[in-house]
């Protein structure tokens, strides 16, 4: 392996690093809300609602990431980064509701009554009587979700975003020294995701067994 | 109807011919990975289940290290590094072997976790009824098994048929490459061309997961 | 119990990934059977050249009837029939300035006429024929930019480059205060400029005329601030297929062939 490939590119690696994490968990945070609010769009008693959140839904979900980050740079007036964390906020928010909207279902439909009954509007009964029990049952697949953010963020890469994976590329194509700097750039994202996938596999253990 | 001029513009016949030629590179990659995957997959994940000492932890390592990893980092590193030790493919090959390995990681605990839903009881059930290891998961522990892992199996090919399109880094001549082709001809052509181009993604996988939804109701 | 397995399966997996892809990469490979390619050709009666799909003028692929035209393509042909006659059928396989050496090293293409630069860094992976084209370095703007030259690229103002292409590395050289952003191919970069991500694209001049032909409202500046030297590319060691490509281009040139196939496509 050649090592000063690692030690001299070390400061642009880490650059690509952080802007994977950064857009990373902003896309995260944006997707949660994005995908909660698509969630009760669809379980809303409102038909309009039902249907435009469905539409969503099933759209985006069926569609490449890479069409959407695309599509987002191009069509957008935003930079590679930007543009490349808001096509992976969009695609990822279908799967997030898929995964709240699992959650809220979970949740025995007498406590939606019984919330009701006692004075509270549909919007107070399910922010704070459904969601924090649902939440619980959503936390393993967001982590799967953050995951495969974390794996997603490497298309930052086509648009220029200036992510671990579009650093590893020049890096590549500079040097000429291909493999070993594609190494190294496996190991950084291990470095992120395998602590990741632990505790997701932790969380769901012991989700497992509570129940 | 300025807005409206690029997608005449671009809505020719000539044009779709040149789009659902990609669009078939992508299904036939697609198609021919899944089947490698769900080969191999199926074959990682019944020795993972079956415990083998050495062998099931090393395929764990392996597995768990492509599952954690970008797709798009194993298809340029495929592409791009593997020729430095000798390893050398053209596109098409390249693009199949990069998403085979993958989605076959993928398929593997899909199968793992099918195998793992069958009750432990049945495998001692099976060997008192004189059946031995490799009979009680092939007449018994498989048959049920299998039926449980079609609706995630359909998934993934969902997913596969998706993740094709991260090929066209390495140029393979798919839906996608042949849509950026189209749209670089003038500005106004990105927004009608990835109109089609999702539209043409979303027809068949949407269809393929409707496929998957009546599978799994079918089951319940 | 249970958990520290887990554990100590996933700290396994971090480490024998690494020392198995270290271990990969320790031995690599010498270039297999250097079967000699002017054989190779005579052998499967094709020569197969590896150029451009993106860039007008040069190699690009036409959506509507799916042939690839420009300069490299004309040109590959007259060489192909000058050297070889009827008998060796030219075929035409897609290169990108990242693809383009792996492709020629593994056999996949006999000789890439691609808008490639010879440089020393490249001598070193591929041999070269004589220059077949004289480019420069030049900047793409929209009209009435206020980007007019390479000294216009200060703080604050970004180019548009392709990953692996000398273009890039030079901008860097001769503008170190711009921010430089690489993309897959032209055809995303010039997409990119089109979608207002940059202030100027730069690459080779001839690369850019097509571009600027192509999309009216934008113009070259500033003239031409390298040289770029084209050169056609074999694999190393293939000595003899340079000099059958040279003596065919010689010909060429002395004929009056070459002009003409220049003259078609290069109006400047």
């Amino acid at each position: 392996m050649d090592f000063s490939i690692l030690t001299t590119n070390m400061d642009s690696l880490l650059e690509g690093l952080k802007i994977t994490i950064i857009a990373s968990l902003i896309a995260l945070l944006g997707s949660f809300i994005l995908g909660t609010l698509l969630a009760v769009m669809r379980i809303a008693p409102f038909k309009p609602l039902n249907w435009l959140g469905t539409a969503y839904v099933e759209f985006i979900r069926n569609i490449p990431v890479l069409v959407i980050v695309f599509f987002a740079y191009l069509a957008g007036n935003f930079g590679g980064m930007t543009a490349g964390t808001i096509g992976l906020t969009i695609y990822t928010s279908a799967f997030i509701a898929e995964a709240i909207r699992a959650g809220i279902m979970s949740v025995p439909r007498g406590q939606m009554e019984a919330a009701r009954s006692t004075g509270l509007t549909y919007g107070q009964a399910m922010r704070m009587v459904i969601l924090p029990q649902a939440i619980k049952i959503v936390i393993p697949p967001l982590g799967n979700q953050f995951i495969n953010l974390v794996k997603n963020s490497s298309l930052l890469a086509v648009v220029a975003g200036g992510d671990l994976m579009y650093q590893g590329d020049l890096i590549s194509a500079k040097t000429y020294v291909t493999f070993d700097t594609y190494v190294f750039v496996a190991l950084f994202y291990l470095i992120l995701t395998i602590p990741l996938s632990l505790g997701v596999g932790y969380l769901e253990k012991r989700l497992a067994r509570s129940n | 109807m300025d807005f409206l001029a690029p997608f005449i513009e671009v809505y020719t016949p000539e044009h779709f011919k040149f789009l659902l030629e990609g669009f078939g590179v992508t299904l036939k990659v697609a198609a021919i990975s899944i089947v490698l995957s769900f080969i191999i997959g199926g074959l990682v994940g019944t020795l993972r289940y079956a415990r083998i000492p050495v062998v099931s932890r090393v395929l764990a390592v392996i597995v768990e290290t492509i599952r954690n990893l970008p797709l798009l980092l194993i298809i340029f590193f495929t592409y791009f590094a593997l020729p430095e030790i000798g390893i050398e493919m053209e596109i098409t090959t390249a693009a199949i072997a990069a998403l085979t390995v993958f989605e076959s990681a993928m398929i593997s605990e899909i199968i793992r976790s099918g195998l793992n839903s069958i009750e432990k009881g049945q495998i001692e059930a099976g060997r008192a009824s004189g059946l031995n290891y490799i009979q009680t998961l092939r007449y018994i522990i498989m048959p049920q098994a299998l039926r449980r892992m079609v609706p995630p199996i359909v998934s993934q090919f969902i997913s596969l048929l998706k993740d094709t399109s991260l090929a066209v880094v390495i140029a393979l001549p798919d839906l996608l490459h042949n849509g950026q082709i189209i749209y670089a001809q003038k500005g106004s052509y990105v927004i009608p061309v990835f109109v089609i181009v999702a539209l043409m993604y979303f027809i068949v996988n949407y269809a393929l997961s409707l496929v998957a939804r009546r599978l799994e109701l079918k089951q319940s | 119990m249970f958990k520290t397995k887990k554990f100590v399966t996933m700290a396994l997996v971090t480490i024998l990934a690494a020392l198995f892809l270290a271990g990969c990469g320790g031995d690599k490979a010498s270039n297999e059977s250097s079967k000699d390619v002017l054989a190779q050709i005579k052998e499967d009666k094709k020569i197969v050249f590896g150029v451009k799909h993106d860039t007008r003028l040069f190699g690009l692929k036409n959506p509507s009837t799916g042939e690839v035209e420009g300069f490299d393509i004309d040109l590959s042909k007259a060489l192909a029939e000058e050297i070889f006659g009827k008998d060796v059928k030219p075929e035409f396989v897609e290169v990108t300035s990242k693809t383009r050496v792996g492709l020629l090293n593994n056999g996949k293409v006999d000789a890439v006429v691609a808008t490639m630069t010879i440089t020393e860094e490249r001598k070193k992976e591929v041999d070269f024929t004589d220059v077949y084209f004289d480019a420069g370095q030049s900047l793409l703007v929209k009209k009435g930019s206020k980007i007019q030259s390479i000294e216009d690229l200060k703080k604050g103002t970004t180019v548009l480059a392709v990953k692996g292409s000398t273009s890039s590395i030079n901008i860097r050289e001769k503008a170190p205060e711009t921010t430089v952003l690489e993309f897959e191919n032209y055809a995303e970069a010039f997409t990119a400029l089109k979608a207002g991500k940059g202030d100027a694209l730069t690459t080779d001049d001839s690369i850019l005329y097509g571009m600027a032909e192509e999309d009216p409202s934008y113009e070259l500046v500033g003239g031409t601030f390298t040289e770029e030297p084209y050169g056609i590319a074999v694999k190393k060691g293939n000595k003899e297929l340079v000099d059958e490509l040279n003596k065919a281009l010689k010909s060429l040139k002395d004929s009056g062939k070459y002009d003409e196939i220049k003259d078609k496509w290069i109006k400047n």
